[in-house]
């Protein structure tokens, strides 16, 4: 850690992994309401733990990449940050919020869109919060050195927020509410946020491999290119069966299955780049985790993705478990390993340590990608079945649901790993472990 | 390795006139518009007649102007990245640009024709992916204007070499898909 600023990013760091655990809990809640459906039922409905677990998912991520994006900026620019007391500000505001949110929830107090259920005074709390933490890292990128690190980085984050205001338009028109929910959801994930992904993965690769940055500024300009490219008209794989024209279908198709491509990308410029740096960096378990997104954020995202995007496909897998399946992976593989990789890099630094719990963190690497690698086969096969029974057969929606308890069950046995690994992650990155002899 | 470096960081890429992220461009292009093509020919294989008899609907002669302005519009360009003065690169790009433009007015004829005939991009199969490849292809001619038109205010050998490395696509797209989509029985 080079400057005193970088430090608030440990606020935003200890948040993100204490909803980190809160969005398993509930996740793990939701995959035993599937196997004991009425558990719960007057109390605590499933579509809230659903709304519980994915906006606390959302929310963790964020202000993961707020603190990295407070980690990394200052480095980047080599200045301290524009106002310190702003960002403690803005986090106590979001988490804060964050909280509120998540209590109106449990009340019953909520709207319908998916994800996007916050009541109006959150959804303008959330703009409030990024305008403060944009204006924040703007002012210290125009003031300091701008890397295409930064650039990218703010470039990712304007568009989340520039997006986000998608969520304010609710036409009554049923296709366009869906046709503009998209350029929330879609966009965000399939296209923001992989900027966001990429430059915290170049930064990572010039502090971790010791590679020039002149190289690893290209590869970022390459997969941005590659991502922007493939995933604006690749939103079209949302527009099949919504209501909008059919040719969506060809456009959807084509230039979704082409959004492999810059996750393969990030494959190649991580391993490539590891392989060309030779360096020795003493933070193994980093490196372990910004090479493993790379990989799980190619199968999850790019693999599992690419299973059921074509139009002749999703006719029949539309809704199934198989979305479920690409959504576990590809949020673990992308979103998650990255804001846990440069979590495992940025705190020892933040608190002034050489390299702690190194082993325990990638013990918490393997249990959890196993347990959500195992999640995921077990939804794949669950919706493969039904599909079959439901689409092709014609069977009920709930005489398949009966037949599919087995999966169901295995489901919750990874999601309850999956609840363990992330409390052992969590607890290797806050709880400082033993000095390793430097 | 270090060689590598010395020219560039970009591998293969280097070896190419122009900017390499342009030809990073031109190989997702060509990518998607390979995917197109081979969608067309398996929609064409899967419904032969219906296939054949929205092709016949279609007229050849607009097609085949528009392959002779477009090709003569990259020779122009070929010229002019070759060619010593600057006024002169100026004044073929320039006639390229406007080549473009005859490109987008017969084309726009050619849609207006359709469209008179009740013919859209919802008509059926082959007409959707008709006006989804042309009108693609006819966005890319629209935006090859505008590189062209960069190359105009910034005629330096590189900027040259970038924005008619895309105009050739542009050209190289079309030679394919006129036969595939117009010409193929």
């Amino acid at each position: 850690m080079k400057y005193q600023s970088q430090k608030v990013a440990l606020y935003y760091f200890t948040g993100a992994l204490v909803l980190f655990v809160a969005q398993v809990l509930f996740g793990l809640l939701a995959g035993a309401v599937y196997v004991a459906p009425n558990m719960l039922a007057d109390v605590l409905p499933f579509n809230v733990i659903r709304m519980v677990h994915t906006n606390a998912l959302i929310v963790w991520l964020l202000m993961g990449f707020m603190g990295a994006a407070y980690y990394l900026v200052p480095e980047e620019a080599e200045t301290e940050l524009h106002s310190t007391k702003l960002a403690i500000i803005q986090f106590w505001a979001f988490f804060l919020g964050a909280a509120a949110i998540v209590v109106s929830y449990l009340l019953g107090n909520h709207g319908g869109r998916e994800f996007l259920e916050q009541p109006l005074w959150g959804k303008i709390a959330i703009v409030i919060v990024a305008l403060i933490f944009l204006f924040n890292l703007t002012m210290t990128v125009l003031k300091g050195r701008k890397t295409a690190v930064s650039l990218v980085l703010l470039v990712g984050l304007w568009g989340v927020a520039v997006f986000f205001l998608f969520a304010f338009y609710n036409p009554v028109n049923l296709v366009l509410d869906k046709m503009f929910w998209w350029w929330v959801v879609h966009l965000w994930v399939e296209g923001v946020w992989e900027l966001i992904m990429a430059s915290i993965l170049a930064f990572l690769m010039i502090k971790l491999t010791g590679v020039d940055r002149e190289v690893v500024e290209k590869w970022l300009y390459l997969i941005v290119s590659l991502t922007l490219f493939t995933g604006i008209l690749g939103t079209g794989h949302h527009y099949y069966w919504i209501g909008t024209p059919g040719y969506w279908q060809w456009i959807g198709s084509i230039f979704s299955t082409l959004e492999v491509v810059p996750f393969f990308a990030m494959v190649v410029f991580t391993f490539y780049m590891v392989y060309k740096g030779g360096r020795d960096h003493p933070n193994k378990a980093a490196l372990l985790w910004a090479l493993g997104c790379a990989v799980m954020a190619f199968f999850g995202a790019g693999v599992w993705g690419f299973l059921h995007t074509l139009s002749g496909v999703n006719y029949y897998t539309h809704g199934t478990q198989i979305t479920a399946a690409h959504g576990h992976l590809a949020f673990y593989g992308a979103y998650v390993m990255v804001n846990i990789a440069i979590m495992t890099y940025a705190l020892p630094n933040l608190l002034g340590r050489s390299p702690y719990n190194q082993m325990l963190n990638m013990w918490g690497f393997w249990i959890t990608t196993s347990a959500v690698s195992f999640m995921t086969f077990v939804l794949t096969f669950a919706g493969t079945v039904q599909t079959h029974l439901q689409r092709v057969l014609g069977e009920g929606f709930m005489d398949v649901q009966d037949q599919l308890g087995l999966f169901y069950m295995m489901r919750l046995g990874s999601g309850a790993v999956v609840v363990l690994g992330a409390i052992i992650i969590v607890v290797s990155l806050l709880l400082p472990g033993k000095e390793k002899q430097a | 390795m270090e060689q590598v470096e010395e020219r560039g960081g970009w591998g293969a890429l280097d070896d190419l006139p122009g900017n390499p992220m342009m030809w990073i461009l031109i190989i997702s292009e060509l990518l998607v518009f390979g995917a197109f093509f081979l969608s067309f020919g398996v929609s064409r294989m899967l419904d032969p007649v219906g296939f054949g008899q929205s092709q016949a609907l279609l007229d050849g002669v607009y097609g085949g102007v528009n392959t002779i302005v477009l090709i003569t519009s990259g020779f122009l360009c070929a010229v002019a990245v070759e060619t010593k003065s600057i006024q002169r690169a100026r004044g073929l790009l320039a006639g390229a640009i406007a080549l473009g433009g005859v490109f987008g007015v017969i084309k726009m004829i050619e849609y207006g024709d359709k469209f008179d005939h009740g013919i859209g991009i919802e008509t059926d199969t082959f007409f959707t992916l008709f006006f989804l490849m042309t009108g693609f292809h006819f966005l890319h001619v629209i935006f090859g204007m505008i590189l062209l038109g960069i190359g105009i205010w910034k005629p330096r050998r590189d900027v040259l070499e970038t924005v008619c490395a895309f105009w050739h696509m542009v050209d190289l797209i079309w030679v394919l898909l006129y036969p595939l989509v117009y010409l193929a029985r």
